[in-house]
């Protein structure tokens, strides 16, 4: 094997400008595709990072039919032995109870929409970090009946911290329930949608304001790392039982997912045309390889080489070329991947306005995962495989008596 | 003792539209250590010929038997084993493979054959020493002239120690010096070591060495002189 791999290196070397044009190819390609597709994954990372750390966590335990109705109706009254449950799961990582709804702020002029957010400000720190947002005030305590607003809803409502405003909103019987709270903080939440909607207060005071005692819409739950997040919602399904849903960051961000994919399919198909010209580049040459050397393989079939052998060998040679300019590929992206990773692209103009629109931050991140860089390997062997197939059929077809009088 | 035997051989193209008898019934015997010469005008059919004696091309009728064994029964797979272990050839154009050096060119056939690499090293050495290229080892076939080259395929030819050697106008692309070597080289190979050669040739200098002349003329045997 040894031998007729040294002699389909040799051979790729034999005309080294072709060899070397056609590698090029194949290294422009691959570092093309390793590069968007790590900036396409790192902006999808930096999506989910932002869905997951500003709202979602990674799941969410609610009372069965909590999902397809989002009312405080569907509230569930937080037992000891359910927190004891979720704790014990080995993959869980911090919990934190919320009480959800959506109330009206009024201020002496202006009046909006916003969206109540009941948290326990000690434990929900750990998954949202809002201590970190925080751009004036301090923090809540779990105890404080005060609010903190979202920096955008604040500058839209005129508030500063340490300013009162008013909330109208629904109790859990449906009766009408006014409330003054002072504002303890303003936050500048990454999400634009958080940042001009969300009313913060201790999910004590929003029990107290929406008068159910004990009770809360979600249980928000964090795992060690992304891959445990499966594992932990099906172990919790089977430990909760059927009175309560237990939905992943995907189940709550559809919308998102399909984004995701659809621009994943966009990019697959650019990369498929660039890797098809690839391709026809490696198939090009290996076609040359092979017709110009019929006598060649000939002689070689005359003294005694089985076909299956040549043929091994004429496969070594394409998959040379191809992993050959996908390894340089490769190593060329690393560090350009690298930079980037290091100094993300800040987008302005326009593309910051949608990327803002979409509830973004405007930045471009990469993503060194190491399957962006070895799949485009993959992809070029598989190509080379089979395109390695042409010298193989052309081989099986070859009489030894007509290859020697080519 | 018969190392060849070809019976009743024959070889037609175009069978079915326009039929053109390359071969046309030779039957003739070949012994160990000869050093016999096919003649002939051009188009007589002394390549295809030797191209069925080395189980390169198919006779239409007929048959090869080397060593017992009649090789145009034999699979594509199996002949491929048979030439490897029984043929040695040498081409008019010398045929090595470009990106082997002398040595590598010589040792490849015994790879083929799965010889150790110490043993074959020691014998592609011993061969190209014996064809007077000891210090060619390393070169590469476009570093060697033309006899350079041809000296190489007769090592590369020997290597596999084959039961005989077909040239097929081996001195046809050298100059008279080179042909005169090749031609000593290939009589000494033959009084010495007993290698069988047969040759196809134009060559009236290959013809004086050979021991064994036979003319064929529209794929027939019209003389076969023993010297």
């Amino acid at each position: 094997m040894n031998t007729y791999f040294q002699l389909a290196w040799r051979n790729v070397w034999r005309n080294k400008r072709r060899t070397i044009i056609t590698a090029a190819s194949v290294f422009f390609g691959v570092l093309l595709s390793a590069v968007m597709t790590s900036m396409q994954e790192g902006s999808y990372a930096q999506y989910i990072k932002t869905i997951v750390n500003s709202y979602s966590g990674d799941l969410q335990i609610h009372k069965t039919g909590y999902s397809d109705d989002k009312v405080i109706k569907n509230a569930f009254v937080l037992q000891p032995e359910i927190i004891t449950k979720v704790k014990t799961q080995k993959q869980v990582t911090a919990i934190s109870p919320r009480l959800e709804t959506f109330a009206m702020v009024s201020g002496t002029e202006l009046s909006k929409n916003v969206m109540i957010l009941g948290i326990q400000p000690s434990t929900e720190d750990e998954i949202t970090h809002l201590s970190r947002k925080i751009v004036s005030g301090t923090m809540l305590s779990d105890d404080d009946n005060a609010v903190m607003t979202g920096s955008t809803l604040a500058r839209y409502m005129k508030l500063e911290a340490g300013d009162t405003l008013m909330l109208i909103g629904q109790d859990f019987k449906g009766l009408p329930v006014v409330a003054h709270f002072p504002v303890k903080a303003i936050v500048k939440q990454a999400s634009p949608e958080l940042d001009r909607s969300a009313v913060y207060m201790s999910v004590k005071a929003c029990q107290h304001f929406l008068n159910m005692p004990d009770r809360i819409t979600s249980l928000v739950v964090m795992t060690a790392h992304n891959e445990d997040v499966a594992g932990a919602g099906k172990s919790l399904r089977s430990t909760l039982g059927s009175g309560f849903e237990v939905e992943d960051w995907k189940a709550m961000n559809r919308i998102l997912l399909t984004q995701i994919e659809s621009d994943r399919a966009s990019g697959a198909i650019i990369k498929g045309i660039l890797y098809l010209i690839i391709a026809f580049g490696i198939f090009g040459t290996t076609m040359m390889m092979t017709l110009e050397r019929r006598k060649e393989f000939g002689v070689l079939m005359a003294v005694g080489m089985k076909k299956y052998k040549l043929s091994m060998m004429l496969l070594f040679e394409t998959v040379l070329i191809g992993l050959l300019g996908s390894l340089a590929g490769i190593l060329g992206s690393l560090p350009i991947v690298w930079y980037y990773v290091e100094h993300p692209i800040r987008l302005t103009g326009q593309a910051a306005d949608s990327m803002t629109q979409m509830d973004f931050e405007p930045v471009m991140l990469f993503c060194t995962e190491p399957s962006i860089f070895y799949t485009q390997a993959l992809i070029i062997l598989c190509f080379s495989l089979l395109i390695g197939f042409y010298p193989m059929l052309h081989v099986r077809k070859l009489k030894v008596n007509k290859a020697l009088r080519s | 003792m018969n190392i060849i035997e070809v019976r009743d051989l024959y070889k037609i193209y175009n069978e079915k539209l326009l039929p053109v008898n390359a071969i046309n019934g030779i039957n003739v015997n070949f012994e160990t250590g000869e050093f016999t010469t096919i003649v002939g005008p051009s188009g007589s059919g002394k390549t295809t010929f030797l191209n069925i004696l080395g189980g390169l091309d198919e006779p239409s009728r007929g048959d090869v038997i080397i060593d017992k064994v009649c090789i145009n029964q034999l699979s594509e797979s199996k002949k491929t084993d048979f030439r490897m272990k029984n043929i040695g050839f040498v081409f008019q154009s010398y045929n090595l493979i470009p990106v082997f050096t002398a040595l590598e060119n010589v040792e490849f056939i015994m790879q083929l054959q799965g010889q150790s690499k110490t043993e074959r090293t020691s014998r592609a050495k011993e061969l190209l020493i014996a064809v007077g290229l000891g210090d060619r080892l390393s070169s590469r076939p476009s570093e060697l002239s033309g006899g350079q080259q041809q000296r190489v395929a007769v090592a590369r030819a020997l290597a596999s120690r084959p039961k005989f050697i077909l040239a097929d106008e081996p001195t046809a692309n050298l100059d008279s010096k080179s042909t005169e070597n090749l031609l000593d080289i290939m009589e000494k190979l033959n009084e010495e070591e007993h290698v069988t050669f047969i040759f196809s040739t134009h060559d009236q200098r290959v013809v004086n060495k050979a021991k064994r002349v036979i003319t064929i003329e529209d794929g027939r045997v019209v003389s076969d002189v023993r010297k």
